[in-house]
């Protein structure tokens, strides 16, 4: 359970780094982001069913046509209204809704699209079974946030992701274009939550539904976890992770969901600006 | 125009005579000026009143239905005036919807007292909901408002209250569809000029000081979060009263009423005809809701429909039906020569 445990926690991370990343940044709650993440799952699928692409290459064709998209979507859509609060959170929200319920009016319900795993098999650890996939889950999270953090910290374009996020103004000022990084953070942003889709879900099928899932699970870690802070993200979704563990062991399975709400009420009660948001973000948001 | 792009004309635009002469108690001055007031108001609301009561039994439920989600989207409207960007407006009208189908089902309350009941009730239910989350503000708010009714849905499914996954069916219907199509234009109306008439008062010119700037309404000595529970607890009765009607009129309450419809439709609504000004989400809701009755075959394509109306009016008309019209009427363009 302590396994199973932290792997939750590992899946919730992996989801929720990608909205967290683009919100950091360009300050943009991309509600699209469950959308991008199932519509990942379904060209993944497609390009390992129908056209017989190897399990890899399809992978990595997923994650960069979803940052293709991501960044199109800032490009064509996104750039026009930035800044304008409701009008960026119904835009992404409507092209998640245009995307899901195409995906569900063209029928793709059903068991049969699942990703396949990469590699089979389990292995026993303190008397648990676990395949090596979930095991892979966990791997992948340390890989893509150390990634993230070499990313952001050593290269120039990081650099830039920072200092927008910082000071729009200054950035400015200094030669970075921000627009032009909003659109590569959100592309990045895409891109990681197709590579979460691609990771995660070979554990499961592939369901539309799912994709409202996942934006509430990214949504619950990021006000949870301080939006903005990655390091608040990987704190909180090992609580929740964990806590919806427990539920589900102990109590029931239905109530796994219910566990983010209460947490959600719960630190924003006691602390508003999420466990370890930051002072600028107790303003913005209280 | 191509005295325009001469470079010597420049288009200018200002507000028509008669529009400033009947701004005030001046309008009383002449019939003229009367009907100038009186025309865009009395007009839809003798055109829907006709068009209500004349089309068969089946546009009758179209008219409730299309009536209902304009209040939605009025409420959202009214909320987002407050500051307040709420995605969830499923919220209001399940809460409403359970309180009012609860009352009937297990109290066997007659209908005339489970709608007040279930608007106040679901009113009070929600506001209280989201009491722990009223400090927060813009897209953090959005966020929560998103997920409860979702949550929600999950509760009523894990724990089998109020009928679990089937529902309470076989709640008392309205007498007649005269008496429902009568009641649900009032409350529509009675809730479209009572929020503007509010907003317009000083009372409301608190809940727009807040959208506006809500530190400086701080700084005013105001308490900003009691007037947002106010707001919130106005916008959720509306929400609630919908969600009461809709039980009684399709005589069932279950988990669709925690449906993403309900909040995706009000604000599309809200979109097409302009955020801010009452009567455009309710113009916007009277336009979509029968479109998508017409669409009706393509099932689950509607969305999709909505969703591309949605897009398009937010980056290409940003300013609405609403917007647009009310300045046809109350100005007029011309060209000056620029010097």
């Amino acid at each position: 359970m302590l396994i199973y445990g932290l792997i939750n926690s590992a899946v919730l991370a992996l989801m929720a780094l990608g909205f967290n990343l683009t919100f950091g940044i360009s300050g943009v709650a991309n509600f699209s982001y469950g959308a991008i993440y199932v519509v990942a799952g379904f060209v993944a699928w497609g390009l390992m069913e129908k056209l017989h692409a190897p399990h890899l290459l399809a992978d990595a064709a997923t994650i960069g046509l979803a940052a293709v998209f991501g960044f199109y979507l800032y490009k064509l859509v996104l750039k026009r209204i930035r800044g304008l609060v409701i009008s960026e959170v119904i835009a992404t929200f409507a092209v998640s809704l245009v995307m899901l319920e195409l995906l569900r009016y063209i029928g793709f319900i059903g068991f049969r699209y699942s990703l396949p795993v990469f590699i089979d098999g389990s292995v026993e650890i303190f008397d648990a079974f676990v395949d090596i996939q979930r095991l892979l889950i966990i791997g992948f999270g340390i890989v893509v946030l150390f990634a993230l953090y070499v990313f952001t910290h050593y290269t120039k374009m990081g650099l830039a992701f920072r200092g927008i996020a910082q000071e729009e103004h200054t950035s400015l000022s200094l030669g970075i274009n921000p627009d032009r990084i909003a659109a590569w953070s959100m592309g990045i942003g895409s891109g990681l939550g197709a590579f979460a889709a691609v990771v995660i879900l070979p554990l499961g099928t592939i369901t539309v539904d799912s994709g409202y899932d996942v934006l509430i699970n990214a949504l619950s870690v990021c006000i949870v976890g301080g939006l903005g802070s990655t390091f608040g993200v990987i704190v909180a979704s090992f609580i929740i992770g964990y806590a919806q563990t427990l539920t589900a062991t102990y109590i029931s399975s239905h109530y796994t969901m219910i566990v983010s709400l209460v947490a959600i009420l719960f630190i924003l009660a006691v602390r508003p600006s999420g466990l370890l948001g930051r002072q600028k973000e107790l303003e913005e948001r209280v | 125009m191509s005295e325009a792009a001469a470079g010597n004309f420049r288009k200018e635009r200002i507000a028509r005579g008669i529009k400033a002469r009947s701004d005030d108690i001046y309008a009383l001055v002449s019939y003229k000026e009367m009907w100038y007031l009186l025309f865009p108001r009395l007009v839809p609301i003798v055109a829907v009143a006709v068009i209500a009561l004349i089309v068969p039994l089946y546009w009758k439920k179209v008219v409730v239905t299309t009536c209902i989600f304009a209040m939605l989207a009025v409420s959202w409207d009214f909320l987002s005036s407050c500051g307040m960007l709420c995605l969830g407006q499923a919220l209001f009208f399940g809460m409403g919807s359970f309180a009012a189908g609860g009352l009937n089902h297990y109290l066997h309350l007659p209908l005339w007292a489970t709608i007040p009941a279930g608007t106040v009730l679901g009113g009070l239910v929600s506001t209280i909901i989201l009491l722990p989350v009223i400090r927060l503000r813009g897209i953090y708010f959005a966020m929560v408002t998103l997920m409860l009714p979702l949550m929600l849905m999950r509760l009523i499914e894990a724990t089998r209250i109020l009928g679990g996954t089937e529902g309470l069916t076989g709640l008392s219907p309205f007498p007649s569809e005269w008496v429902e199509v009568v009641l649900v234009l009032a409350a529509m109306w009675c809730a479209l000029f009572g929020l503007r008439r509010l907003i317009a008062s000083d009372f409301g010119l608190i809940f727009v000081s807040i959208r506006d700037n809500d530190r400086a309404t701080m700084a005013c000595g105001i308490n900003i979060y009691a007037k947002k529970a106010q707001a919130l607890f106005i916008g959720s009765c509306i929400g609630a009263f919908c969600g009461a009607f809709m039980t009684h009129s399709y005589m069932f309450t279950g988990m669709p009423v925690f449906a993403l419809e309900f909040s995706i439709l009000p604000i599309a609504a809200s979109a097409v005809g302009g955020i801010g000004t009452l009567a455009g989400p309710l113009m916007g809701a009277m336009i979509l809701v029968p479109l998508s009755e017409v669409l009706r075959e393509f099932g689950s394509l509607r969305i999709v429909f909505y969703g591309l109306i949605l897009v398009v009016c937010v980056v290409a008309l940003p300013e609405g039906i609403f917007h647009y019209l009310s300045r046809k009427y109350n100005e007029m363009e011309r060209w000056v020569r620029i010097d």
